[in-house]
């Protein structure tokens, strides 16, 4: 007997029971019509747009993250023009950024800044990732200033250059120590991903409504979405877990 | 080779250095000592600009260093820093450590710069560290490999933090002896320290600095016999 000959069974039923019934709402939730293929469908663009939006956040942070720490750690009297005037732009996104809602910022990214856009997905990923990179850029920041300034100085003294010093000494430091804040930041965005429904991009949320809206059943459409969120989570933390263990190398007495 | 003139140095408003002049020639060792708080370390990380002096020039090997138009690295390139804290780099094997900066700034190709290690290594009496990581030796074998990784880079001069002050008492000797052969061999060097007997020893001068200035210096045998600073004399009855 396969799912769909029991389905008809307790469909037949006059008076189903509590599990019949409950049965009966998942076969529609997930069976009928093929609907696990939607969200599978769903699970790609949520996969897809964290990825999209991971590499936007993170290339923003970084960049971000050294412009900040590049003016705040400049030789006085050699002050750069041009690196203050990043710098004050740099503040500013991270401040409206960091002062507004994610979904406030989606809302105006989809509907005002990108209003002819039909590429709704896209339009989500990009402003995840705005976002992410604000929040990743204080978390680098937080990790590079957290170092001891030892480390840079006994770089600087041997000869290196501000851009090498970070880049072999500083950073590779830094990173191992941020590792979990990213981690926590990545999961966030993850999770966030479940708000670009609101701009039409077709993640898993954005079925399960559709499928709502066919059935009038909730449970089963929004049970599903969770527990999909809570494997990718899941497989994520996994990896996480794997990555520091192996930069924990040099930690071993 | 150093020349240092009125070298001054404040922080937000509290004057560390006030006005500094002093030279250290070539194949000197020269000890700084005092009581905590005189500068002397300021003194000294003012020497490669690890602190921006507020007034007064320092010129090496006949360059301007304060001048932001001369290149500071190319300097810093030429004068081997040892920390008090040791300041290897946790992330990278002992190696690593000594090779990465010759190696990064093309004044060695890796085997070259492998070659120098592995006898910079044998000098410091560690030849069989090269594969591990800082965290697993010694405080004393930390900074001798601290001294090696500054040597890789054959400095003309050699400047020293306090390098045996975060050592336990067992670990001071290993890493004297080091500086001491150091010494021998004619390196130029500038040792902040609280080590008396070995300032005593290994100094060609020994300067005594108090409340930012160079309070009295002398050769070390007239220095520690007949001191003539009041200060410098309770100093050395406190430490002696």
């Amino acid at each position: 007997m396969n799912f769909t000959q029991l389905y008809e069974q307790f469909s037949a039923l006059e008076d189903p029971g509590f599990w019949q019934q409950s049965y009966m709402n998942f076969y529609r939730a997930w069976f009928e019509g093929n609907r696990w293929q939607q969200y599978l469908e769903g699970l790609c663009t949520t996969v897809l747009v964290t990825i999209l939006a991971l590499c936007i956040g993170v290339v923003l942070g970084i960049v971000v993250a050294v412009i900040r720490t590049g003016h705040d750690q400049q030789r006085k009297g050699r002050h750069n023009p041009i690196l203050a005037v990043l710098n004050l732009i740099c503040k500013v996104y991270v401040t409206v950024i960091r002062g507004t809602p994610m979904m406030v910022q989606l809302l105006i990214m989809g509907f005002v800044v990108f209003k002819s856009s039909r590429n709704f997905t896209l339009v989500g990923a990009l402003s995840l990732g705005i976002n992410s990179g604000a929040y990743v850029a204080e978390i680098i920041r937080g990790g590079l200033m957290s170092l001891d300034p030892g480390q840079a100085e006994a770089g600087r003294s041997l000869g290196l250059g501000y851009l090498d010093t970070m880049r072999h000494i500083v950073v590779p430091q830094a990173f191992k120590a941020i590792l979990p804040a990213l981690g926590n930041e990545f999961i966030t965005l993850l999770k966030d991903t479940s708000l670009i429904s609101v701009v039409a991009g077709k993640e898993i949320v954005y079925f399960a409504q559709a499928i709502v809206s066919r059935t009038y059943e909730a449970m089963w459409p929004y049970l599903i979405t969770a527990a999909m969120y809570l494997i990718l989570v899941l497989i994520f933390t996994w990896l996480q877990g794997k990555l520091e263990r192996r930069l924990r190398a040099s930690d071993r007495r | 080779m150093i020349d240092v003139k009125n070298l001054e140095k404040s922080f937000e408003g509290h004057q560390v250095l006030k006005g500094i002049s002093e030279h250290i020639s070539k194949g000197e060792k020269v000890a700084i000592i005092g009581p905590s708080g005189s500068g002397k370390s300021t003194f000294l990380r003012c020497l490669n600009l690890l602190e921006e002096p507020t007034g007064g020039t320092i010129t090496f090997e006949g360059v301007d260093i304060t001048d932001p138009k001369n290149d500071i690295n190319k300097l810093r390139a030429r004068m081997g820093m040892v920390f008090q804290q040791f300041n290897l780099f946790p992330h990278m094997t002992v190696k690593q450590n000594i090779t990465l900066a010759p190696v990064k700034l093309k004044l060695m190709t890796k085997s070259q710069a492998d070659k120098k290690a592995r006898e910079l290594l044998e000098r410091v009496g560690l030849p069989d560290k090269a594969n591990a990581y800082p965290k697993q030796l010694s405080g004393g074998q930390q900074q001798r490999i601290a001294i090696a990784r500054a040597l890789a880079m054959n400095p003309d001069v050699m400047l020293f933090d306090e390098p045996t002050s975060a050592l336990d008492p067992e670990m001071v000797g290993e890493v004297l002896e080091i500086m001491k052969e150091l010494a021998d061999e004619g390196m130029t060097m500038v040792v902040v320290t609280h080590e008396m007997g070995f300032a005593r020893s290994v100094a060609t001068r020994v300067l005594f600095m108090d409340g930012g200035v160079i309070a009295e210096q002398n050769d070390p045998e007239t220095f520690f016999t007949h001191p003539q600073n009041p200060r410098l004399k309770e100093f050395l009855s406190k430490v002696l």
